[in-house]
């Protein structure tokens, strides 16, 4: 594996699975009485945090802390950060207080890939999200929900169809989930209004498509964006009630879906407006699970960054 | 005081002597035909001679950002690049908006003593794009300013942009253009493209550009005025332009070495030294540049020369500055992405980074022929070497430079400005 | 390993060796625990966990009881993580019933530092609080760097420090089923 995880292409298949496989044992070993575990015993790990983001920090942390590093959490807004001084200054900070890890959520696209690039700090970098660029560990949980209730829990995801369904435009979760899903062999459709596409969208790998009805029979499993209500003050689209007759998913829609068929939100949902309350609380949803799922997932990443010598992984024997 | 230069080749033809007193070439000839015992003798046996570049568009900083740039700094990387003449922007703190300002920005420029800087005035008040400023004034002053622009901010109000390309047409005036519209690049921080949207970076759509200039060129037409197109960067806006000069519009256009030069690959880096306005954009986009360039449809290279302190640059893409420095390379860059590809000839390089600039900036002493008794306004060239870039090795304050690391063809290596060296041998003549 | 250490393999046990070794290690774990009574056997990955299940199945063929056998993953708790490349994870599985108040037995292949061995007694430590814990494995190579010993032993091989041990099972590595022995001085 790389150093760094700034961006679901920094994986290759092979790397995927050994996430997914690491998350599944630890998720394993988690189920049972253990809480914790040594391996990240006096590494620092820091959260650094120049957006508000509660639910992924907290699963970071309690990734963190379940392997026994140590965490800092460092909330850059309304800090001296919020201003004047610079990622830089903030880098080289975190750089004299020994953090081993950095894990970073930024309103800017790209500041993660700054900070592992430009040699202001040695640590791990870990993008929790950056702008509307990429949120590859929401990618990789995603990934392991699917796996596990389609794959059994094993290998990649070839053969399967995965629609994902809101703004595309502005989702670092779209993006970094169009890239892994098609390094683990699976078919991404995005689904939206054409307002809320990229313009280069027929250039992305995988499908795209401005009709939910159409695309919801033939996909394995779903996954709903938040949609936010300022976009339509900004005329992606007229109504907010437009909207959920069109891409909302409700019983009707899921009706239509295969049995199989898995429902996945990033969370926070909007209920009623991208996806009503039956569905998100039916049985093929596995929203709440997405949530636990998370914290494997980011204890895997931890471990293979940060629990060996180098920027290798692998066993060799 | 003489000077006497020996074996250098105008514009890449004839290797000519020149014979230079006081500011004045007084005598051509063959070589070895002209003696003078008086004469400092400079051989430029293997080197070519221009005359003196001209740069449609540099920003100085001065007055206002004296942090990133200022007239004296600003001056001598503009000799070292080659540069006789600049025409100063008018975005500084106070704005360029009023003859005071503008002779104000005149007046250091004379007594820098390096390049004749020439103020570009602004077309509105404080550039606000509400109403016209003083033009007339402007024209009148001292500084005698031609050339109007709110560069940066684009005259978007179709009705004020009518006034102004009108108002000018009193005092022979020219309206330049930085056409972007501003409701389609809110927030706009790269090229609109696949890689935008990769990038997950605020698209620029390269119709914003292109929808100003097409509604320019037509008011233009319309009101029988002087247009100029500020740093053309879309295969669109070329094709715009050659419409516009078939059908005769008075509209010149100019391209900045970058985009003849980067595209917006760079990008995927996230290093904001490659963060502009206009973005760089399609590799496509830049062969047809070149094109435009060489076919004339495009007039003439202007830097766009934006210094930046190194704080508004090494952050992250979004929060960082537009613009990029340029004087210093601007010449290499056009010899490497013209000549080296054999698209243009140094007779040609004269044309676009000298003649014509100083044609359309209305300068009497700049962009002359290199003959008897013009003003000695030189830019002597080695076209066989090649070089690496190193941004900060500059005379700017700033080191935005973004051809920092690559190799360039070709270097100036002296500058003589109203004939005195302000550059021997890569060394300002401070 | 090199061309050279290959030339210098010394074949010490084979497959018929591995099997009584490990009927007798079966019968040496009934005699000392006086029955099979609260035995749980755990593999330490890999081929720790084949040879758990082979004693476990050679011990129910001997009592006509199921012996519960699992595996235990001691990756995590390695003292020698930031030597090396972090690995892939091998699976934990206890059996039902769990390891408290149970005679749990450590199953490896190779005894050697003992490092593995005190992993191992962290990760249970975590997992339960077993009455008692003991020690099998196929070889003891000797080196011993914390005090730890092997309560069975299927074969005591000296070796040098630049050797290595290999074991091949054949229901694991799907080869010809040996011990051997390379390097040194041949």
């Amino acid at each position: 594996m790389k150093k760094h995880l700034v961006s679901a292409n920094d994986l290759t298949k092979d790397d995927a699975v050994l996430v997914l496989d690491t998350a599944k044992e630890l998720a394993a070993i988690s189920d049972g009485l253990v809480k914790k575990l040594p391996t990240l015993r006096g590494r620092t790990v820091v959260n650094l945090f120049f957006e508000d983001s509660t639910r992924t920090r907290i699963s970071f942390e309690a990734a963190s802390k379940r392997l026994s590093a140590d965490v800092i959490n460092f909330s850059a807004k309304g800090s001296s950060v919020s201003k004047g001084e610079s990622l830089k200054d903030t880098a080289q900070t975190l750089q004299s207080m020994g953090a081993d890890a950095v894990v970073i959520r930024h309103g800017s696209s790209g500041a993660p890939h700054l900070l592992a690039t430009r040699n202001w700090i040695n640590a791990v970098v870990i993008n929790a999200g950056d702008g509307t660029h990429e949120h590859p560990t929401q990618a990789l949980l995603d990934a392991y929900t699917i796996r596990k209730h389609l794959r059994n829990n094993t290998g990649d995801l070839s053969g399967l169809r995965v629609a994902i369904v809101g703004d595309i435009l502005h989702s670092r979760v779209a993006r970094s989930n169009a890239i892994l899903l098609k390094t683990l062999g699976a078919t991404p459709i995005m689904v939206a209004p054409p307002t809320l596409l990229p313009v280069g969208i027929k250039d992305w790998s995988g499908e795209y498509s401005y009709n939910l009805d159409e695309v919801l029979p033939e996909v394995d499993a779903v996954m709903m964006l938040r949609v936010q209500q300022e976009r339509m003050n900004d005329a992606y689209f007229p109504t907010a009630r437009e909207y959920a007759r069109n891409f909302g998913l409700n019983i009707r829609r899921q009706k239509t879906m295969q049995k199989h068929a898995l429902v996945l939100h990033p969370g926070p949902m909007n209920r009623g407006m991208e996806i009503t309350a039956e569905v998100a609380d039916s049985a093929n949803s596995v929203v709440i699970e997405q949530v636990a799922n998370g914290v494997s997932v980011r204890m895997a990443v931890l471990y293979l960054l940060l629990g060996g010598t180098n920027n290798e992984t692998g066993d060799k024997n | 005081m003489k000077i006497l230069l020996k074996n250098g080749s105008i514009k890449g033809e004839k290797v000519l002597d020149i014979l230079i007193e006081n500011d004045k070439i007084i005598k051509i000839g063959a070589p070895n035909t002209i003696k003078d015992t008086e004469a400092e003798i400079v051989d430029l046996t293997g080197l070519i001679v221009l005359p003196g570049l001209v740069d449609l568009h540099t920003h100085l900083r001065e007055p206002g950002r004296e942090d990133a740039e200022t007239i004296s700094t600003g001056s001598a990387a503009a000799a070292k690049g080659g540069y006789t003449a600049v025409h100063a922007m008018a975005n500084t703190l106070p704005v360029a908006d009023t003859a005071g300002v503008v002779e104000q920005v005149w007046n250091l420029g004379k007594s820098v003593g390096l390049v004749d800087v020439y103020p570009v005035g602004a077309v509105t008040i404080g550039l606000l794009g509400e109403n016209l400023a003083e033009l007339s004034a402007m024209a009148d002053s001292k500084a005698r300013v031609r050339i109007f622009s709110d560069d940066g901010n684009c005259v978007s109000d179709p009705v004020l942009m009518r006034r102004a390309l009108e108002y000018v047409k009193a005092f022979n005036g020219v309206i330049a253009q930085h056409a972007q519209e501003p409701r389609l690049t809110q927030n706009a921080q790269m090229n609109e493209s696949t890689l935008s949207g990769q990038l997950g970076l605020t698209g620029w759509p390269a119709v914003a550009e292109e929808a100003i200039v097409a509604r320019d060129v037509l008011l233009t037409e319309h009101v029988q005025s002087k247009l100029h197109v500020c740093h053309a960067s879309t295969a669109g806006t070329v094709e715009i332009l050659r419409w516009a000069k078939d059908k005769k519009v008075n509209v010149t256009a100019e391209v900045t070495p970058h985009h003849l030069f980067l595209s917006q690959i760079h990008c995927e880096s996230y290093d904001a030294k490659f963060k502009v306005n206009p973005p760089l954009r399609r590799v496509e986009d830049v062969t047809e540049l070149r094109n435009a360039l060489a076919q004339g449809i495009i007039d003439v290279v202007a830097t766009d020369h934006a210094p930046h302190p190194r704080e508004d640059k090494e952050g992250e893409w979004n929060s960082a500055a537009f613009g990029m420095t340029g004087l210093e390379t601007a010449l290499a860059v056009v010899a490497t992405a013209m000549i080296d590809t054999k698209l243009m000839t140094w007779s040609d390089v004269a044309r676009v980074m000298s003649e014509k600039p100083a044609e359309i900036g209305q300068l009497t002493e700049h962009g002359r022929p290199i003959a008897e008794n013009e003003i000695a306004n030189l830019c002597i060239i080695d076209p066989n070497t090649s070089w690496k870039v190193d941004a900060k090795d500059t005379h700017s304050l700033s080191t935005n430079n973004p051809f920092d690391g690559m190799t360039l063809k070709s270097k100036v290596v002296h500058t003589i400005f109203r004939g005195k060296f302000s550059m021997k041998s890569g060394q300002v003549q401070k | 390993m090199s061309a050279n250490s290959r030339n210098s393999a010394r074949v010490v046990l084979e497959s018929s060796d591995i099997s009584r070794a490990l009927t007798r290690i079966a019968h040496e774990i009934l005699e000392n625990n006086k029955g099979s009574k609260d035995l749980v056997l755990l593999g330490i990955p890999s081929r720790g966990v084949p040879l758990a299940k082979r004693i476990a199945q050679k011990i129910s063929e001997f009592e006509k009881v199921v012996i519960p056998v699992g595996s235990l993953d001691i990756t995590m708790y390695r003292d020698d993580l930031r030597l090396r490349p972090p690995r892939a994870l091998a699976p934990t599985e206890i059996p039902e019933g769990g390891i408290d108040h149970k005679v749990v037995i450590l199953v490896d292949d190779v005894l050697f530092s003992g490092r593995t061995i005190r992993a191992a007694l962290d990760a249970l430590n975590v997992i339960g609080r077993p009455s008692m814990v003991q020690v099998a494995v196929l070889i003891d190579r000797g080196h011993r760097e914390l005090p730890i010993k092997a309560d069975y032993v299927g074969k005591n091989i000296p070796t040098s420090l630049i050797e290595t041990v290999q074991v091949t099972l054949a229901d694991f590595d799907d080869a010809s089923e040996n011990v051997t022995l390379f390097g040194g001085e041949g």
